[in-house]
């Protein structure tokens, strides 16, 4: 689809990142990079490490060894203002985790104001755009609770959006979902993909990642295992790749 | 005197016992609630030190019967040369008191918000205050509001140990006119009746916010 040129300058780069937690070896050695404006997917089994490498990136776990730069940041630096970090980093988990006791427009609007220190008026017309941005604009005044999971997750979206983020993560953000509500979600981040958003999609849906993904990271075991195209998942190079595939998840 | 002794005027003083019962009971509540606020909070920093001290604290309060915490602050800061009266002793016992259990009440509704609420705060670039302060404290508000109402009805009750030092509360009241009156049986129902006007509204209270809290539902949505 909107191939970006793998000239871009890279906004996300690990390199032969290492995690542990415990003795359990969950992350050996993953490398990768990704040029602005590219949408990634990464696939693979339960366990391995697909969360925990989203999760390195917006340091949300704190690596053993290896180099993350994230947006000009250096990641895996203890120095490294968190803040900033965040500011440059969207992340979408799979339980929406919305401010219950907020509304939506006030879910959006909190962080634009007290991170940024945006103005109310400012704050507000960001949560109108974004609310438009994910088909949601009539619910402004609603509280999460009175959404569907779709909607939920969708205001997640937006509130992510709100701080204008280089780059989004999301992972697993329709698995929760049923079919239906799951369409709505990809839709709404099939846009932000036309939008030249730079993305890190961690997602059991293959088919929505052969479409909207420049490129497909399949992991195991810790490790990148194979790379490529959208291409790739039609024609898997290794077996464990093959057996994923066919065996599903 | 009329009906064995217990007369107009005795009902009055008892009237007037109450109203300090329920006035060392505010103060123990707003005070102790500040304290205890503190308490909840570092107890929780990320501080070692700063948590190490208030679980002492808490430890050493929760530990030792309110009586004694009282004798403490009544004789040894008269032997410290400080003579206070019954109600100032009396209040900062009960603060004291007050401060270690519902910072530890509300320690753990401060935890009870799941990890998830203070991650997302942490994902859009709030500081750790603003994420405590805006995310966090809002959602351990509602939690903390049944135990809190119900751990008013011991602070109530025990402010009648003050009774011992002196302060002329519900209690001392009762004893005073029972001293002249020789009635004790009937003057210490009528002191249990008011107690109980006093708790049993409180936790009817807490256990409606409770049940509330468990339904789910939100006091209305504006
Ligand atoms: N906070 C943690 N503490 C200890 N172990 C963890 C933690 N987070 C993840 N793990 C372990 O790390 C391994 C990889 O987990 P991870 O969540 O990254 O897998 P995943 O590929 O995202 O799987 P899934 O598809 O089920 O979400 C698992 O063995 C898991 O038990
Ligand atoms: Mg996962």
């Amino acid at each position: 689809m909107t191939q970006a040129p793998a000239t871009n300058p890279v906004v996300v780069e690990l390199k032969d990142v290492h995690k542990r937690f415990g003795a359990n070896h969950v992350l050996k050695g993953v490398s990768f990079a990704i040029p602005k404006g590219q949408v990634v997917a990464i696939i693979g089994k339960s366990g391995s490490g697909k969360s925990t490498a989203l999760r390195c990136i917006d340091r949300l776990e704190i690596i053993d060894s290896g180099t993350i730069e994230v947006c000009g940041h250096a990641v895996h630096d203890p120095a490294i203002d968190l803040r900033r970090l965040r500011q440059d980093v969207g992340i979408v988990f799979q339980s929406y985790n919305l401010f219950p006791h907020l509304t939506v427009e006030q879910n959006i609007t909190l962080a634009p104001r007290a991170v940024k220190g945006l103005s109310g008026a400012d704050a507000l017309a960001i949560a109108e755009r974004t609310l438009r941005q994910v088909g949601l604009a009539d619910k402004a005044q609603a509280y999460p609770e009175q959404l569907s999971g779709g909607q939920q997750q969708r205001v997640a979206i937006a509130r992510s959006l709100a701080m204008e983020p280089q780059v989004m993560l999301f992972d697993e953000v329709t698995s929760a979902l049923d079919p239906q509500l799951t369409g709505e979600v990809l839709r709404v981040i099939e846009q932000l993909a036309q939008g030249g958003m730079t993305m890190v999609l961690v997602t059991h849906e293959m088919e929505f990642a052969a479409r909207v993904a420049d490129t497909i990271i399949y992991m195991h075991e810790g490790k990148v295992w194979e790379t490529g195209p959208g291409q790739m998942l039609r024609e898997p190079q290794t077996p464990e790749l093959r057996d994923f595939l066919s065996h599903g998840l | 005197m009329v009906d064995g002794g217990l007369n107009l005027h005795h009902l009055q003083f008892l009237a007037v016992g109450a109203l300090w019962t329920v006035c060392l009971s505010l103060i123990a509540f707003v005070g102790g609630g500040i304290a205890g606020g503190a308490i909840a909070l570092c107890r929780i920093s990320p501080l070692k030190p700063l948590r190490w001290l208030t679980i002492a604290w808490i430890q050493i309060i929760q530990g030792t019967p309110l009586l004694v915490v009282l004798f403490v602050c009544y004789f040894g800061l008269s032997i410290m040369g400080l003579e206070l009266p019954g109600l100032v002793a009396a209040s900062i016992a009960m603060i004291i008191y007050v401060s270690a259990y519902l910072g530890e009440i509300w320690r753990g509704c401060i935890e009870a918000v799941p990890r998830t609420q203070w991650e997302a705060a942490e994902c859009l670039a709030l500081s750790r205050w603003q994420r405590m302060r805006l995310v966090v404290l809002p959602q351990a508000l509602r939690i903390a509001t049944p135990p809190t109402v119900g751990f008013m009805v011991q602070i109530v009750k025990n402010t009648s140990l003050a009774s011992i030092v002196g302060f002329v509360e519900l209690v001392r009241a009762g004893q005073l006119i029972n001293n002249s009156t020789f009635q004790p049986f009937l003057v210490y129902l009528i002191i249990a009746a008011v107690y109980f006007a006093m708790c049993y509204p409180l936790s009817v209270w807490s256990r409606r916010l409770e049940q509330r809290l468990h339904f789910g539902q939100r006091a209305a949505a504006p």
